[in-house]
Parts: structure tokens; C-alpha cells; sequence
């Protein structure tokens, strides 16, 4: 006690008191924490692990017409055979992939949609009753939409760009259908078809239909927001993003709404009515001609 | 109607008042006994007829509710995705016709299908007319007046697919002002006398209201005419009939109008009716709804008019773009010709063709039983060069619809149709005529070897060969009905004087047309001798080639 008193006179020993505190706090810390910081550096184990997962399958199926730093490629004459990546954003890798039309089959005038490769494919059905393959296919379910994040986070990480919506700002039942529907019919109609039947463009290319209901809200999104192939971008300021919503309700709207008419004849317009006017039309009443020439009054007959 | 017993007081008394006033008896004595030919083909134009009947029932419905006005309201019917909605009055009380008038949508699509058969139906009718030769003298004026009704159907289609006001009708009338706006020197006056003011609705909305008149007034008062003449002519004419037993140019052989004709025409109506108000139950037809409001601003792929316009659609689709500035004015050929030219040639070579066709056979005399086709191998090799002309710009009027649903690209549509457009006609002209006078060649082989029985015979030799039955009844009249042709056209009378208009320029092309139409005709006639069958067919053979 004597030399604690005869200490605490010294001159180095508030110096000395603030370091044992120093390391006491250290020492309780360290003692506290090390949760903590062990689970951040696993996360971001982690993160890097599905990195480089997303950049395996980078690798795998986009690097040989992308480049293998998504830099694109030209061929021989300097045109550009695929575009680069960088910058282009998640929104965009989730449209081509999820639509199958990245990877693409041939170059051609346009990609067309197809299914997804296995690896992406999170279409695939589990509904089976074998719960054995119910669980196979939830995984490879599972499996095929942690590829497609991987792979959207890879190419975000490259450059940045739009990212994926949120389920809230895709949702078709809280648009403005009537906004929606006139947005659609200024920006949209003169390639898809007034109620997105899709049409025929220049050089071989085509708006396809959005009328199927594997369109997903969500791809109509990205589609507008990244403006895949001949497709014109709508970015924030031209179209924002309650206009989005509301042209989504009214694609979504429309083509689960029943023809009160009868047979919607495709909905592409006059053509398949003056087709079906003639065909259908004209034979029954030439059929109808037929009959009523072909029966012979009995009375007259001998005459 | 030759009962003994005298009919009730009820019934005579009132027959009797009218007779002594208008003299009905003879009237209906003589018309009740008209003969009509029995042939399906001859009822294609009963379509029309009916159709027609129709169209005005249900275009009455409709204009108790429609409002031709272009004044702007809002929406706010039970058509949820349009409520709020700016649109005129005309666009709103179609969707009011449709969703809130009872029976209304039925109404309109009775109204719209019929029109559709109807254009149809006198397609088809004139078709039949022209390939059989039906309207050779005396019956130019009809041809006539049946072209007439079909461009008038065309015109009374177009204006009233263009009443709603939604946005495929709105881009019809904005195509109908440029090509307004394209004839030379006057277009744009024509323009906004129309349209009573700038497009898309004139300085006070004019254009709806004004179509409106025209579409229920006018132009169906005009119609209702002309198919009144056209049946009164054909009354008076009486109807052509298909070669048969028994049937020549002087008589018709057929049923009479009552109790049979009126019976089968009856039922005919009603048979009309019933298809048309099935296709409006199961097949939807102008959605209007779907459409939209019309937006200067706006436009949708696939858009197209109704069937009969679509010839104008497809020639202007394949138009290269050509103009020319001249005088400080721009002559827009790239609207003008498509606009005039080719329904101008299938149209005017249609009214002009009877005309011709007597200037080059030097045929006067008037004809009651029709031609078969393949006895008049230019003429219908001509029909079958117009239908494809025809059919192919109709084509070219959906070529987008056909890029999208068969996966062609849009230009190769575009240029293989402006090639088709004038290899077609001539291909099918040469096709046709082969195919016709191969068909001759089989006729004059039937009276000639007779019909192939499909028994089989063995010679004592052990040959095979075929035996052959001579012609029925029947398939004898029909052959024989063929008119052999004379080679060369009369160039002068029994006097030696030579026949008007032999020379000239005008008169060898005459000489030479009618050379063309009948060099090569094969003679079908009865034969009694096989010998001299073979020396004569081989005799034509060699003037042939």
C-alpha cells in the first residue's frame, strides 16, 4: 500500500494507469468480441467464396464471347462480336440469363428466349410427390438461383450498374392499370402489339410477345430499365419507376383478363379476323349454299 | 295455288280491296312463276344481300347509343383499366355500347362480322360472275353496278371502322389524310375540307360527325339503291344458268320463286343470319377497349385495316419511297401510286373488261347460259392473274403479321413481294391457261375415247388396255356447251367489203388480240369416226405450234 502511495506520486504514473487501462480494455475485448469478428471475416470468406463462384460461372459460360474481364470481343475486322459487361449492372445479367437468352445458342439477328441452362434454370418444377426427388429438385432449385445471384454479383462488382428490383416495385396489383395502359400504348405498342402480342422489326429482328406468363414482372422491369438487344433503354427519368409499376399492372392486367368478345382470335388485330371472316365465314355459308342446292323439292321432282 | 275451294271472306276480302287498287294479281301471277337456277354458286350473292339486311337491323341498334362527337370526357364506366381516362365521346359511348349497354358488345360484333362477309361475299360473287362469263351481254350493267357496290362497301367500311375513334381507327384516317394530302395541286384543300381542319379532328371535332353522316346516311342510302337496281336488272334479265341437259340460251331451267325458290332463299337468310351472329358470339372482332383512345402520339404493331382495305395497305407497305419536287410543290409518288394505281387497275380492267373482251371476240350477241372457265382460257388465265395481283398486296398488307408469327425477316417480306407483284400475275396467267386448255384437251379425249370406266380387259393376245364408256347425259351437255373458236377474226363481209375498224393500228391489235384468244382452243365435238377425230386434232396441233 506504502509503494502504491510512494507510486502514484512518480512521474510517469498517470501514463503507466492509462496503458494498463489501455490494455485492459483491450484484454476484455478481445476477451468479448472474438465472435463477432471471427463471423465477419468468415462472411466475408463467403462473399468471396460466391464471388468466385459467380466468376466460375463467368468463366464457364459467358468468358468465350465476353472476354475473360467481360471487356466483350471483336472479331477480326475490329466489329463487335459481344458487348462488354462492365458497368452493364445485375438488373441486366438477371434478364438475359433468367429468359435463357444468355448463354445465347448462335449469334443471329436477335437472341430469342429460351429455357435457361440447368445451372440458371429456376423454373424447374418440384412439385413431385416422391419426397426424394422433391428434394433433389428444391436444391437444384435453390442451387440454380444462388448461380444466378453469384453471377449478377460478379458482374456488379465489375462496374456497377442498375440492379435487380425489389418484389415491391415490380408487384402488378398496386399499378395504375389506366396510367399504365397509356404509357404502354406511347412507348411500348409500336413494337409489342397493343396488348403485347409482339411484333416484327427491322433486319430480321422482333419485339417479343410479353403476353405469355412466363414473363415475369420482374424481367419486364429489367427489360425497360437495361434495354436488352433492339430494345431502346428507359431509364429512371424517362419512365419512373411508379410509371414502371404501372405499365407492368397493365401488361399483367391485360393478359390475364378474358376476351368478354369470344376467341381473343391471337389479339394481333384485323388480320386474323379478315382470315378467319373468309375461312370460317365464307365455307359455312358455301357449305350452307351446297345443302340447300343439293335437296330436290319431292312435288317437283318428276317434272 | 290452284285450290278449288275459295279461300275465308277474312283473307279474300282484304286480297280483293288491294287487287282492285294496285292490280297486284297479274303482278304477282307473272313474278310468283319466275324461274330460278338451282347451282350453289348462285348464291354468293344472296350473302350480301342478307348481310346487308343486317348490317342495317343492327347499325340502327347501335346508333341509339353512339354519340359521334369528338368532345373530350373522362372515363368512368365499368371498364376498370380505362376509368380516368381522357377520351371523346365517340371512343366513350363504344365502351359504353359495349360494356354497359345490354346485348350491345353482340350488336357490335353482329355488326362489324356481317360487314366483314358481306365484303366477302360480293368478292366471291364477283368472282363467280367473271370466271363463268356471267356478265357478257346483256348483263354489263350489272357488272357495273356490282363493281360500284364493292367500293362503296370499301369506303362505307373505312368510315365506320373509323367512328370509335380508338387508336387503329385513328391511324386509318391518319393514312386516309395523306393520301388526301398526296393527290397533286389540290390535296391539302381536300384534306381540310374533310377533316374540316387539322388532323386529327378539324378545328371543332368535324371529322367523326361528318363520317357519321356519311356512313349511316349517304353512303348506305346509295347501296340500298344500287342493290335495288342490281336485283331489279337481274329481275328483268333473268338469271343465268350452268350448262346442262335441256338447258340453252333461249329457256332457264329451275325452280319456280314460289313455293321452292322463296323457300331455299328464306332459309338462306336465316342460315346468314345464324353464321354471322356465331361468329359474333365466338369470335371477338375489333376490341376496341384493347385499342385504346386514339394518340396522335401513339401507334401499335399490327396495325391493319379490315380485309378489303388491305390491298391499299399492302401496296403502300411495298412502295419504295420515291418523291418528286417540282414547281416548289412535292408530288409524293410513294403515297399517290399505291393509293391509285393498283386498285385502279384491278378495279377499272374489271369495269372495262366486258367491253374488250366484245371488241376483241367481235361476240355481240347476248348469252344466258354460262361459259366454263376453261372454255375461255384467257379469261380466266386474266382472273387468275388479277386474283393474284390481288391476293399478294393483300399479303403485303400483313407482312409484319407474317415476319412475327413464321420468323421471316420483315424486308425479305417486303422485297420478295415487290418482285411477286409483277412476276405473280404472269406466272399465274401462263399456269392457268396451260392448266385450261390441258383441261380442253381431256374434254375433247371424253367425247372422243369416251370416260376412262376403270376396268381393266385382257386381249386373247394377252394386251391390257382400259375400257371406255361413253359420256352420261349429263357430261355430254356440259362438254358440248363448249363454243369452238374461230381462228381468224372477220375482216370482211359476205360482200367483200371490209368490216369497220379492221384497220388501222387499233384495228390490227384487235386482230391480233383475237388471234391470241382463240389460236390455240382445242375443238371439242361429237365424233363418229376415231380416224378422222385423229387427223383433225392433229391437224390443229400443227397450227398450234
Amino acid at each position: 500500500m506504502k509503494r502504491f502511495t510512494a507510486w502514484r506520486r512518480r512521474p510517469w504514473a498517470g501514463y503507466a494507469v492509462v496503458l494498463a487501462a489501455l490494455a485492459a480494455i483491450g484484454v476484455i475485448y478481445a476477451g468479448l468480441s472474438p465472435r463477432t469478428d471471427r463471423a465477419e471475416a468468415a462472411h466475408s470468406a463467403q462473399a468471396a467464396a460466391d464471388l468466385a463462384n459467380g466468376r466460375q460461372l463467368y468463366n464457364k459460360n459467358c468468358a468465350s464471347c465476353h472476354g475473360p474481364n467481360a471487356e466483350g470481343t471483336k472479331d477480326a475486322e475490329g466489329r463487335p462480336l459481344a458487348p462488354s459487361l462492365i458497368g452493364v449492372g445485375a438488373a441486366s445479367v438477371d434478364f438475359q440469363v433468367s429468359t435463357g437468352r444468355m448463354p445465347a445458342m448462335n449469334p443471329g439477328a436477335q437472341v430469342p428466349r429460351k429455357e435457361p441452362i440447368p445451372e440458371f434454370n429456376t423454373n424447374i418444377p418440384t412439385d413431385y410427390h416422391d419426397p426424394k426427388q422433391r428434394e433433389k429438385a428444391e436444391k437444384q432449385k435453390a442451387q440454380a438461383e444462388k448461380n444466378l445471384a453469384d453471377l449478377r454479383n460478379y458482374i456488379q462488382s465489375l462496374g456497377g450498374g442498375p440492379e435487380v428490383p425489389s418484389a415491391e416495385m415490380v408487384d402488378p396489383d398496386s399499378g395504375d392499370v389506366a396510367l399504365g395502359g397509356k404509357l404502354f400504348r406511347t412507348n411500348c405498342a409500336q413494337c409489342h402489339n397493343f396488348v403485347g402480342s409482339g411484333g416484327a422489326l427491322t433486319g430480321g429482328k422482333y419485339a417479343p410477345p410479353l403476353s405469355n406468363s412466363d414473363v415475369t414482372p420482374t424481367q419486364i422491369y429489367e427489360a425497360m430499365l437495361t434495354g436488352p438487344q433492339a430494345m431502346p433503354v428507359f431509364n429512371d427519368t424517362t419512365l419512373t419507376p411508379e410509371q414502371k409499376k404501372a405499365i407492368i399492372a397493365y401488361v399483367v392486367k391485360t393478359r390475364e383478363e378474358p376476351n368478354p368478345g369470344g376467341n381473343g382470335l391471337g389479339r394481333i388485330g384485323p388480320v386474323a379476323e379478315g382470315l378467319t371472316g373468309w375461312l370460317v365465314g365464307l365455307s359455312m355459308m358455301v357449305l350452307a349454299a351446297m345443302w340447300l342446292t343439293a335437296k330436290k323439292p319431292k312435288k317437283l321432282k318428276k317434272s | 295455288m290452284s285450290t278449288q275451294s275459295t279461300p275465308p271472306k277474312a283473307v279474300s276480302g282484304p286480297l280483293n280491296f288491294l287487287d282492285d287498287r294496285l292490280g297486284s294479281t297479274t303482278f304477282f301471277r307473272r313474278n310468283m312463276k319466275k324461274v330460278f337456277p338451282d347451282h350453289w354458286s348462285f348464291m354468293l350473292g344472296e350473302i350480301a344481300l342478307y348481310s346487308f339486311v343486317i348490317l342495317l337491323l343492327t347499325g340502327t341498334f347501335l346508333t341509339l347509343w353512339f354519340q359521334p362527337s369528338m368532345h373530350e370526357v373522362v372515363y368512368e364506366g365499368s371498364y376498370t383499366k380505362l376509368r380516368g381516362v381522357v377520351m371523346s365521346e365517340a371512343y366513350a359511348s363504344t365502351l359504353h355500347i359495349s360494356f354497359d349497354v345490354r346485348g350491345g358488345l353482340l350488336m357490335r360484333q353482329i355488326h362489324h362480322w356481317a360487314a366483314i362477309l358481306f365484303m366477302c361475299a360480293i368478292a366471291a360473287h364477283m368472282l363467280r360472275v367473271f370466271f363463268t362469263g356471267a356478265y357478257r351481254k346483256p348483263r354489263e350493267l350489272n357488272w357495273l353496278i356490282g363493281i360500284g357496290l364493292f367500293t362503296l362497301g370499301m369506303v362505307e367500311g373505312l368510315f365506320g371502322y373509323s367512328l370509335p375513334d380508338d387508336l387503329l381507327s385513328g391511324t386509318g384516317l391518319r393514312i386516309t389524310q395523306g393520301v388526301a394530302e398526296a393527290i397533286p395541286v389540290v390535296g391539302t384543300y381536300i384534306y381540310m375540307f374533310l377533316f374540316g381542319g387539322e388532323f386529327p379532328h378539324g378545328t371543332h371535332g368535324e371529322i367523326i360527325p361528318r363520317l357519321f353522316t356519311l356512313h349511316v346516311l349517304l353512303i348506305p342510302g346509295v347501296i340500298l339503291a344500287l342493290i335495288t337496281a342490281h336485283m331489279m336488272i337481274m329481275w328483268h334479265q333473268k338469271h343465268t344458268q350452268m350448262p346442262g341437259p335441256g338447258r340453252t340460251n333461249d329457256n332457264v331451267v329451275g325452280y319456280p320463286f314460289y313455293p321452292v325458290f322463296m323457300a331455299k332463299t328464306g332459309a338462306y337468310f336465316l342460315f346468314t343470319f345464324g353464321v354471322i351472329a356465331l361468329l359474333a358470339t365466338f369470335a371477338q372482332i375489333n376490341p376496341i377497349w384493347m385499342y385504346g383512345p386514339y394518340d396522335p402520339g401513339a401507334i401499335s404493331a399490327g396495325s391493319q385495316p379490315d380485309w378489303y382495305m388491305g390491298v391499299l395497305e399492302g401496296s403502300l407497305r411495298i412502295m419504295p419511297n420515291w418523291e418528286t419536287t417540282a414547281f416548289g410543290h412535292t408530288i409524293s409518288w410513294n403515297v399517290l401510286i399505291p393509293a391509285l394505281v393498283p386498285l385502279g387497275l384491278v378495279f377499272g380492267g374489271a369495269a372495262l373488261w366486258p367491253f374488250l373482251e366484245q371488241w376483241i371476240t367481235g361476240d355481240k350477241r347476248h348469252h344466258h347460259l354460262v361459259e366454263r372457265p376453261r372454255n375461255a382460257p384467257v379469261r380466266t388465265g386474266v382472273g387468275m392473274a388479277a386474283i393474284t395481283f390481288y391476293g399478294l398486296l393483300w399479303l403485303a398488307g400483313a407482312n409484319d403479321v407474317i415476319a412475327e408469327r413464321f420468323h421471316v425477316s420483315l424486308f425479305a417480306t417486303t422485297w420478295f413481294f415487290r418482285f411477286a407483284i409483277f412476276i405473280g400475275p404472269v406466272l399465274a396467267f401462263v399456269v392457268t391457261k396451260r392448266i385450261c386448255l390441258g383441261l380442253q384437251r381431256k374434254d375433247a379425249a371424253v367425247m372422243h375415247h369416251g370416260v376412262e370406266a376403270g376396268i381393266i380387259m385382257m386381249s386373247p393376245e394377252g394386251g391390257f388396255s382400259e375400257k371406255h364408256e361413253p359420256p352420261t347425259e349429263e357430261e355430254r351437255a356440259v362438254i358440248l356447251s363448249k363454243e369452238n373458236k374461230s381462228p381468224a377474226l372477220r375482216t370482211a363481209d359476205d360482200n367483200g367489203i371490209p368490216a369497220p375498224g379492221a384497220k388501222g393500228p387499233l384495228g390490227h391489235l384487235r386482230g391480233r388480240l383475237h388471234r391470241y384468244w382463240t389460236f390455240d382452243d382445242i375443238p371439242v365435238e361429237e365424233h363418229d369416226h376415231e380416224e378422222h377425230a385423229e387427223v383433225d386434232e392433229g391437224a390443229r396441233k400443227e397450227l398450234t405450234h
